[in-house]
């Protein structure tokens, strides 16, 4: 029988799922993903994480729970750095360690180390011995890991083509979602936040489709192609050395230029680190150089939607009447 | 050009003299106090970890005395310190002050990096550079070890204060010492006074570790004087992190004979296998190598929303039980209040002194102790 492996559909889930699953298929695993992050789940990481993590920490924290009892092996490995002289943050360091020690009855973990931040060969090295546990062939791993690489292609393509990346992860899924045909006059706003917040329909509150059922157009920097976020980001005065904060502030200096963007709006979580340096510098930014307006959001486990959902209103009335006169 | 720096407990007798034995003009911001907090707060993001909110207050304040340049360390991630110097600068442009920021970058390849950021201070010959160092960095060295004898004897003395009089005094003298020969002096003086404090040998002492972030350890306007708080209630102190010890580790690679973080670093395993940034990992393995060392209790200080102590945070509780050692967590930020953290010192050492003195030992008697400790109420 197929070895059960099961992914945590949190933090870079968003980012990597169709690479991992593929990865790990065309090693013979089955592959099992936990259910879309819901109020139990949420509960349950609260619970068991430390009351200081962040939101989307404990909702991992819930996710692992779900999968515990059910899969062979766990899917969590320790990313460090996914390119050269950044990273991704210091909770997602200490990830495997903290699940370890807070939950029991674990499966065995895939908490390979993926550091790249000096060497880029370390990528093959982290490929390898995560494969090791699911094949002795280096040679069926370096195949597997190709052949996912060209789903990771078609998964970016789809971003870039303007699709999210929860919806294009949608669509590889099967789900067959409609082209958006929303018009070219209609309000548009950019999107700022780490995806593992703003594509996770319950931590952001639903965020992205209630902007869309407003009648708004949403982009983010996930969806713009990385040589314009990394020309932009490379603007800055210092080099920003978390992976995720840098697409955003490249993100945020490239909207201040488009004269499409109508509104700005930076979805934070309490107490994540980058968040309050990246939306500090971006409401900065923004506010010097061009007169968009700028809206923060900060979730945390005690948000409420109808809240969100009055602030996201007034913002898009703001916006629209602005448009008029 | 007049250059300031910002505060880190008595890190700024240390600066001061690297800077003015380079022939600078130096100002050194007033001591922290709730003016420069409420300053640093008011113009700092929201939920920014609390150095920088102090920091940024510390500039203010000493822009108020003529400070036109700062001096600061940078970093490459992943702690936020690292950005700190740019976010500070974008604050302080939006304010409208006109400060010039020189920020010491860890070297990248060479070591003459660091020296070329500096040239934009003064010009200075390599003779010089080091005359001014091994000055500022004998000072470093003398005032930790006042230090860490005072943090011992604090817990001894029969009348409270004589100790802190004569570390204030240390403080000040070495201070004001010119040549390695006074500084040395200063703190001979200073060992001898300090050895004349009569002291309550009845005391049932017990000995703690502070582990935690470099700033909230070192800075005691911050940790509302925790140091100080624990040496009334009769606890002896060691901490994880000297600013000597740090420098050694971190800026000269380890490159003098003092006692190293290494050791502790490799105790984190298997707890916490991997760097975290900041001090999360030395956090763990300190608080391994003390509870091999028999403390009886451990103490992590760190501000509110640090990434990397949140990371020990989340592991400590199965050190504690797994090592045997009681262990309690303090955050701070600009709402911690001192009567709230002595209450808790209070209730913790309290704890452990009933553990180590009066035979609550027994098993029963253990785990509810860890539990009482476990839930941090």
């Amino acid at each position: 029988m197929a070895v059960k492996v099961g992914i945590p559909r949190a933090l870079f889930y968003f980012y990597y799922y169709p690479l991992w699953k593929s990865f790990l298929e065309n090693l013979g695993a089955r592959v099992v993903v936990s259910p879309p992050t819901n109020k139990r789940i949420m509960d349950a990481g609260v619970k068991k994480a430390v009351d200081e993590a962040c939101l989307p920490v404990k909702v991992y924290y819930g996710h692992v729970l779900e999968l515990v009892g059910s899969v062979d092996l766990l899917f969590a490995p320790r990313l460090i750095s996914v390119e050269k002289r950044a990273y991704i943050c210091p909770k997602f360091m200490g990830l495997p360690d903290m699940i370890r020690s807070n939950i029991d009855g674990l499966p065995p973990m895939m908490d390979t180390t993926i550091d790249v931040s000096r060497k880029s060969k370390n990528l093959h090295k982290g490929v390898q011995e995560m494969g090791r546990f699911l094949s002795k062939s280096p040679r069926k791993i370096t195949r597997a890991w190709e052949k996912a690489l060209e789903k990771h292609e078609v998964f970016l393509g789809l971003t870039y083509s303007g699709f999210l990346p929860h919806e294009a992860i949608e669509i590889m899924e099967g789900g067959c979602r409609k082209v958006e045909t929303m018009g070219d006059d209609s309000l548009k706003i950019a999107l700022l936040g780490h995806g593992y917040n703003i594509y996770d329909e319950h931590i952001s509150m639903n965020i992205v489709r209630n902007l869309k059922n407003m009648g708004v157009r949403v982009v983010t920097p996930d969806i713009l192609p990385p040589e314009v976020t990394e020309a932009e980001a490379a603007k800055l005065p210092k080099r920003m050395f978390w992976t995720l904060g840098k697409r955003m502030l490249g993100g945020v200096l490239h909207y201040i230029h488009d004269s499409d963007v109508d509104g700005i709006i930076y979805v934070a979580a309490f107490g994540c680190g980058p968040d309050s340096m990246i939306a500090d510098l971006s409401e900065r930014f923004v506010r010097r150089h061009k007169k968009i307006p700028f809206m923060l959001l900060t979730l945390d486990e005690h948000s409420g939607e109808a809240g969100v959902l009055t602030r996201l209103e007034a913002f898009v009335d703001m916006l629209t009447w602005r448009g008029v006169s | 050009m007049r250059v300031t720096f910002p505060h880190m407990g008595n890190m700024w007798i240390s600066v001061k003299a690297l800077l003015e034995n380079l022939d600078l003009d130096v100002v050194v911001p007033p001591p922290c106090t709730n003016r420069t907090m409420s300053l640093g707060v008011r113009h700092s993001p929201e939920f920014i970890c609390l150095p920088l909110k102090v920091n940024l207050g510390n500039y203010m304040e000493a822009a108020e005395m003529g400070a036109n340049t700062i001096a600061i360390a940078g970093g490459v991630g992943p702690c936020r310190f690292g950005y700190y110097s740019r976010l500070q600068k974008e604050i302080l442009d939006d304010l409208g002050y006109n400060y010039r920021m020189v920020i010491l970058e860890p070297p990248q390849r060479h070591f003459g990096e660091i020296f070329k950021e500096m040239d934009k201070l003064t010009k200075f010959s390599l003779g010089q550079f080091f005359t001014a160092a091994r000055l500022a960095w004998l000072k470093c060295c003398l005032i930790d070890a006042v230090e860490e004898r005072v943090h011992k004897l604090r817990a001894w003395e029969l009348t409270a204060g004589q100790v802190d009089k004569v570390y204030k005094e240390a403080l000040s003298n070495i201070d004001a010492s010119q040549t390695r020969r006074e500084i040395i002096k200063a703190k001979e003086r200073a060992l001898e006074s300090l050895n004349d404090i009569r002291t309550d040998s009845t005391r049932e002492v017990v000995r703690v570790a502070i582990v935690g972030e470099i700033y909230t350890i070192l800075e005691p306007y911050v940790n509302q004087d925790a140091e100080r708080h624990l040496g009334r209630l009769g606890v002896e102190i060691d901490k994880s992190l000297y600013l000597s010890r740090w420098v050694n580790d971190h800026l000269l690679g380890g490159f003098l004979p003092l006692e190293s973080s290494r050791d502790a670093l490799k105790m984190a395993a298997p707890y916490l296998n991997s760097f975290v940034g900041g001090h999360g990992r030395e956090s763990v393995g300190y608080t391994v190598k003390y509870a091999r060392e028999s403390y009886d209790g451990v103490i992590q200080i760190a501000p509110l929303t640090c990434g990397p102590e949140i990371v020990a945070e989340a592991i400590l509780p199965e050190v504690a039980v797994k090592e045997g050692i009681p262990v309690m967590t303090i955050y701070v930020d600009e709402h911690s209040g001192e009567a709230g953290l002595i209450t808790r010192l209070e209730a913790f050492v309290d704890m452990i002194r009933r553990r180590k003195y009066h035979g609550w030992d027994a098993a029963a008697g253990q785990e509810r102790g860890f539990e009482d400790v476990l839930s941090r109420g």
